[in-house]
């Protein structure tokens, strides 16, 4: 789960980490208070979960309240992305001498968490590795011993700090572990971390991804996710709430599958004979009936969607359950689209005698069935 | 032969008593799976199709000496299962449990290392060795015997390919499923060496996703160490825009790292056959 900049800014505050006064509005006039309570020169930065907000003009600056003001209004609910900005975050310039690079994430060949340091801040991090891999310092954090402030020190010393600011920015670094290691931090960044030029350290911006595996632990951004603002779809929290991996995509083909990997090779393969697949969903493994036709319903609810291409390979996953969750699903929601349907695997021939009864066709490989997909989804023009 | 567990591996099931651990335990049985105990806490004396259950994995292992174990035990609690099992002597283990947090992941596989134990999973469907043994949840009937060795980090799509190479009379010394999630025990490279060792196993099938870097990493080494078996890989997740997570924990294109073209290149590079769709697998085989 993403995190807002201002909810992850807040965290870092809280935790003794500088960042730029600032507070978060919602209406122009908001925007005009909180500026009012800092000084100027000021910036306002759009609150959405999409990479590439500044390029897409979601920030902005202002010398005065008035600006303030003007510029909030511009932004609030402006589309950025395909998102609208519902809330801008307003804060105080900095004055910057460097830009700089922390964060801490995850290092799957390790099994371990990995602290990135860059003396080149404010761009993507895996462009700095591209473009000059020797600005950037990978340090591997041993999990029994943790990120101790003594790594934090060595990391400012390659960074070319020195004295007072070395135990400075250590300190900030390691308080980021911290924060990591307490909110489930599958990414932690400050990015640009910025030197001022009177020498101190402020994260200028912040970003944090909670693991999604343990929302369970941090319960108020959870509820956050799925009853407030969140950059999720009413269909996205929908599936959540009925733990089905969906994910919209912009084809006009509805896909539905059992496992991550076969939908995902389910979306390459009708991609692969020309088609654009509208969705990933996955339903997981032994599927009921009831939850098959809620992926239905979910699929179906986007207008775009001119057929459906549902994919079984039955492990756990019974047939003739997704046979009567198809047939449950068609009575309850009147699916008028076409369905292309390849079912094999437990209880094949039950599944399929049930969806034949309806009147519904089987097919058994799935490239046949993805050609038969896109077919269906070219007639009568894209 | 084929890897990490045989015929004599003598198992604990960790979760018995729930709905997954009872059902996935009868099929194991009727596969010959030599399952000797099961722990459920508080459902101590009492039996699973005849398996006997215990409280604590001490008590299972006092009576019975297993030899690996496979957890069936739900996220919040399975990375103490796991430890349990570690801390009780067992040095195999598969995590079926899905959705196990990354920090806890993180912490039970630097315990795993320390003790050289072996790790399969989580958010694994288990390991296979057709006719022999079956560690996992997959549908047996699938698989058949032979010298194909099949390494992936995804369930149902491992099938797909399986069957198809079952259907063209290509069988399998041993398949492994690494699991879906970003910390894994067991990596391409780790299953690529036993392989390599393993004399029933002429050739390897490598099927990956998109996400991390694990198969970057294990084309580097076959380039590296000219791995003398040949390999045929799948990649699942071309069509995958960035910075959405497709199921899989671990399967998220973040900027350009992650990306299927950028495990494509570094197979090819490496003189590894990559099949366009899961049924050219086979054909690439042959």
């Amino acid at each position: 789960m993403k995190l807002f900049e201002y909810e992850a800014k807040n965290i870092l505050a809280k935790y003794g980490i500088p960042t730029p006064k600032g507070g978060l509005a919602t209406s122009s006039a908001q925007a005009r208070e909180v500026a009012s309570q800092i000084k100027p020169p000021f910036v306002v930065k759009a609150q959405v979960l999409v990479a590439g907000r500044g390029k897409a003009g979601g920030i902005l600056f202002a010398d005065t309240i008035e600006r303030v003001e003007k510029v909030a209004n511009k932004l609030l609910n402006m589309q950025i992305k395909g998102i609208t900005v519902k809330s801008v975050w307003v804060e105080e310039q900095i004055q910057i001498k460097r830009e700089l690079y922390f964060g801490i994430t995850t290092d799957r060949f390790h099994q371990s968490y990995v602290a990135i340091a860059s003396s080149v801040g404010g761009m993507e991090i895996e462009e700095v590795a591209q473009q000059s891999p020797e600005k950037v310092i990978k340090f591997p954090i041993n999990p029994q011993q943790g990120f101790r402030s003594f790594h934090a020190r060595q990391i400012a010393r390659k960074m070319g700090y020195a004295g007072a600011q070395l135990s400075e920015i250590g300190r900030i670094f390691e308080t980021l572990y911290k924060i990591g290691m307490d909110y489930d931090a599958e990414l932690i960044e400050m990015n640009p971390l910025v030197e001022t030029v009177d020498g101190k350290f402020v994260a200028a911006d912040a970003r944090i991804i909670i693991d999604d595996n343990a929302l369970f632990r941090h319960q108020e951004y959870k509820k956050r996710l799925l009853e407030g603002e969140s950059e999720l779809t009413p269909e996205e929290i929908e599936a959540i709430k009925n733990d089905l991996a969906y994910v919209k995509l912009d084809g006009n083909i509805g896909v539905i599958g059992n496992g991550a990997g076969l939908v995902m090779a389910t979306l390459d393969t009708i991609q692969y004979y020309g088609g654009k697949p509208a969705d990933f969903l996955d339903v997981g493994g032994g599927a009921p009936a009831e939850k098959i036709a809620t992926a239905l319903k979910i699929v179906l609810s986007d207008p775009k969607v001119k057929t459906l291409f549902i994919n079984i390979l039955g492990g756990i996953t019974r047939c003739d359950e997704v046979a009567k969750g198809i047939l449950e699903a068609k009575a309850k929601v009147g699916v008028t689209k076409p369905m292309v349907i390849r079912l094999v695997g437990t209880n094949e021939e039950e599944g399929k005698r049930i969806l034949k009864d309806a009147g519904i066709h089987v097919l058994e490989s799935m490239e046949e069935a993805a050609q038969k997909a896109v077919e269906i989804s070219k007639q009568g023009g894209e | 032969m084929g890897i990490i567990i045989g015929k004599n591996t003598s198992i604990i099931v960790q979760g018995i008593t729930g709905t997954q651990g009872s059902f996935h335990t009868k099929l194991m049985l009727e596969y010959g799976t030599k399952i000797v105990a099961g722990v459920t806490p508080g459902k101590g004396g009492t039996k699973v199709h005849g398996i006997p259950v215990y409280d604590t994995v001490e008590e299972a292992q006092e009576k019975h000496s297993a030899n690996a174990s496979i957890i069936f035990v739900p996220a919040p609690f399975a990375a103490d299962a796991a430890l349990e099992a570690l801390e009780n002597g067992i040095r195999t283990m598969v995590i079926i449990t899905e959705h196990i947090p990354i920090k806890d992941a993180i912490n039970l596989m630097v315990n795993a290392k320390q003790l050289k134990a072996t790790i399969i999973g989580p958010n694994t469907p288990g390991i296979i060795t057709p006719e022999e043994s079956k560690l996992g949840i997959m549908p047996a009937h699938i698989f058949k015997k032979g010298t194909i060795g099949m390494v992936s980090r995804s369930g149902t799509l491992t099938y797909e390919i399986a069957a198809s190479l079952t259907r063209k009379g290509l069988g399998q010394s041993t398949c492994l499923g690494l699991g879906g999630d970003p910390i894994t025990g067991l990596n391409f490279i780790d299953a690529l060496k036993m392989f390599k060792e393993d004399p029933q196993t002429d050739a390897v099938v490598l099927i990956g996703e998109i996400g991390g870097n694990l198969e970057e990493l294990a084309a580097e080494y076959i380039l590296k160490e000219k791995y003398p078996k040949p390999v045929v890989t799948f990649i699942a997740g071309r069509s995958a825009p960035p910075g959405k997570r497709m199921g899989h924990a671990g399967a998220i294109v973040m900027g350009k790292a992650g990306t299927a073209e950028s495990k494509i290149e570094a197979f090819k590079k490496a003189g590894v056959k990559v099949a366009e769709k899961p049924s050219d697998v086979a054909e690439l085989l042959t």
